[in-house]
């Protein structure tokens, strides 16, 4: 059983983002943070402190853990955010304004 | 022509639909505001309409209330005496006196729901439009209601900022939300009556609930036998999760508790222990379980920002209401878990009730208590009900102590429970703002939502109320520009 079997799911045409230059498959629908999930990654921040992995936390946008860089825009809560076909994400690396 | 007066309803669970449907039934407009893609709120939170779950019940007990909701919903949208507006988040609430009409003129509005108190006022209630929340938009409304509900508390540990470390709460809105499972062998943890559908949810989409950990003991539920003995539908609803996971093969460790979580750059494993009457470990109990993802928690605390920085009075944490989920500000009400913990049933009932007053008054007429007398009859008792469990799963004694100072306490500014000590044994912080000045512990994004608790115990003094001016982060471009009314 999973998630998708169990509430029958029949999503719509499966699609590519990148991650970190890779390729990801993400259905219509889901989050940055649930289609990186599915992948089986779990982290997509580092902190700016220690630079510390980070991902997930509260899954409600609730604590800013999740944050990414969606399509150059840096401090995106993955969470939050729906993904697009094509869409590309990257490791947020400190304040995610190095990325400018 | 007499205009329905105009209700603004933020966040659209239990609690926020229930008040909708209550107030809209009653010759009231209502705008349902929300930031989820889709109405339900915590509990009834689905997958996204492009998943096409054709078995959405499946993750949910309780599927018949929320058809009910839905379909009262439908309804009210096809009148038009209710309006959802999705992919809402709301970043304030203020009062204005008055009420720029489309005539052009400026008139005092009587809200009619202060008769007899202070002159009333008309409330703006500021939102960023889309999931990028970007655009900034304006609902004005003669009242509100704030169903704002709650998020998950969780207390620091070593090993927590671990990616693979959810909250429980967490991990069950992305299994709801997008169908997917935080790892493959999941660690249940905390306290509080969320962890058991949590674990239940989690195995029954095909996760390996490696144990269950509850540091609350069954020895304490005596003491509480007379409240939770008045809720027999909620300990059926306890013994149902309970027997699920036994047949996942799931039997709780009650009094137990999460040492550490192990890992380098993800959760490996978490050390569990067995907890003494005083909340220490009991010498020789540790033990390390393997695992890949833990889903834990300590509880929730009510979203009080909206209410917050319009000024309503708080009762500790929770937003302070009468019978009538008035809040003390005029014009305001609130309803669900913005005014206390107490889950779903609790949340529907006060949202039941906050309708009809907010209709009468909104008519300019007295509410009458007798119309809603079952509510309330049910409303007491169900808080009666989840002051006992909060009690009754209050974290252990020892939690502060076991935090080693190493450990990192705000997660948004990295601070170690070492320098929160500091700030209190050597540099002699008295209270969690000063402990906020001295570390930057609440500073961050969150602004203490996550930390506050732990600081507080750390510090040893109460948590105060964050008083945070916006409930969301707000592009500069939306705060220089007003916002642009929404097209009523
Ligand atoms: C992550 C999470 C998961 C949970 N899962 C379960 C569960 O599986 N089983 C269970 O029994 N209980 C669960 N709970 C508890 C649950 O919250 C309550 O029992 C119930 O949903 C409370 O209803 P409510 O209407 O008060 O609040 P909620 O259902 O929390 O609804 C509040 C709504 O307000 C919206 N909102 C909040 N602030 C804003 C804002 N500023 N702008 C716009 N919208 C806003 C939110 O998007 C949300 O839809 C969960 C709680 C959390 C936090
Ligand atoms: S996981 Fe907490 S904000 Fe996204």
């Amino acid at each position: 059983m999973n998630p998708r079997e169990l509430a029958r799911a029949a999503p719509g045409a499966a699609f590519t983002l990148t991650f970190d230059g890779g390729p990801v498959t993400a259905l219509p629908g889901q989050t940055v943070a649930a289609a990186l999930w599915a992948a089986g990654v779990t982290s997509w921040r580092s902190t700016r402190g220690t630079g510390r992995p980070r991902g997930v936390f509260c899954g409600i946008g609730v604590c800013f853990d999740c944050l990414v860089t969606v399509n150059d825009r840096p401090n995106q809560r993955a969470c939050l955010v729906p993904v697009r076909p094509g869409d590309v994400i990257r490791t947020q690396e400190g304040t995610g304004r190095d990325d400018d | 022509m007499t205009e329905r007066p105009h209700l603004a309803v933020v966040g659209a669970g239990p609690a926020g639909l229930a008040a909708a449907l209550a107030a809209a039934a009653r010759g009231v407009r209502v705008t349902l505001l929300d930031a989820a893609e889709q109405a339900g709120g915590q509990f009834y939170r689905r997958p996204a309409a492009a998943l096409g779950a054709r078995r959405p019940q499946a993750l949910h007990h309780q599927w018949r209330v929320w058809e009910r909701l839905r379909d009262g919903l439908d309804r009210q949208l096809s009148t038009g005496h209710v309006r959802h507006l999705p992919d809402h988040h709301v970043w304030c609430v203020d009062r204005t006196d008055r009420r720029d009409r489309t005539d052009g003129t400026d008139h005092p509005v009587d809200t009619g729901v202060n008769r007899g108190g202070a002159p009333g006022g008309v409330f703006a209630v500021h939102a960023l439009r889309g999931p990028l929340q970007e655009e900034g938009v304006t609902v004005r409304a003669d009242a509100v209601l704030l169903a704002t509900g709650g998020y998950e508390r969780v207390l620091p540990f070593p090993g927590w900022t671990l990616p693979g470390v959810v909250t429980a709460g967490g991990a069950q809105a992305m299994l709801k939300g997008g169908l997917v499972l935080p790892g493959r062998t999941v660690v249940v943890a905390g306290t509080g009556p969320l962890l058991l559908p949590v674990a239940c949810g989690l195995a029954a989409a095909g996760a390996r609930v490696a144990a269950l950990v509850e540091s609350a003991g069954p020895k304490a539920l005596p003491r509480h036998a007379r409240a939770l003995a008045a809720q027999p539908g909620k300990l059926a609803e306890g013994a149902l999760y309970a027997g699920k996971l036994l047949r996942h093969g799931v039997r709780p460790l009650t009094r137990h508790t999460v040492v550490e979580a192990h890992g380098t750059d993800r959760l490996t494993a978490v050390t569990v222990a067995a907890l003494d009457r005083d909340g220490g470990l009991v010498p020789g109990s540790a033990r390390r379980i393997p695992c890949d993802a833990l889903a834990v928690g300590h509880g929730m605390l009510p979203h009080t920002d909206l209410a917050e920085t319009l000024g309503c009075a708080l009762s500790g944490t929770d937003v302070r209401v009468d019978d009538e989920q008035r809040t003390d500000v005029p014009g305001v009400w609130a309803a669900g878990e913005a005014t206390g913990i107490g889950g779903a049933a609790l949340a529907l009932a006060e949202g039941h009730i906050a309708g009809r007053p907010v209709a009468a008054r909104l008519h300019g007429t007295l509410p009458d208590p007798r119309r809603w007398a079952g509510a309330a009859r049910a409303r007491g008792r169900l808080r009666e009900f989840s002051a006992a469990l909060d009690a009754l799963y209050a974290p252990p004694a020892g939690w502060a102590d076991r935090i080693t100072d190493g450990t990192v306490v705000c997660r948004c500014e990295e601070v170690t429970a070492g320098q929160v000590r500091t700030s209190v044994d050597v540099l002699g912080a008295g209270d969690p703002r000063t402990v906020k000045l001295l570390t930057r512990a609440g500073m961050g994004w969150c602004q203490g939502r996550m930390c506050g608790p732990a600081v507080a115990g750390l510090s040893g003094c109460p948590a105060t109320p964050g008083r945070r001016p916006f409930a969301r982060p707000v592009p500069l471009g939306v705060l220089a520009r007003l916002p642009e009314d929404e097209p009523g």
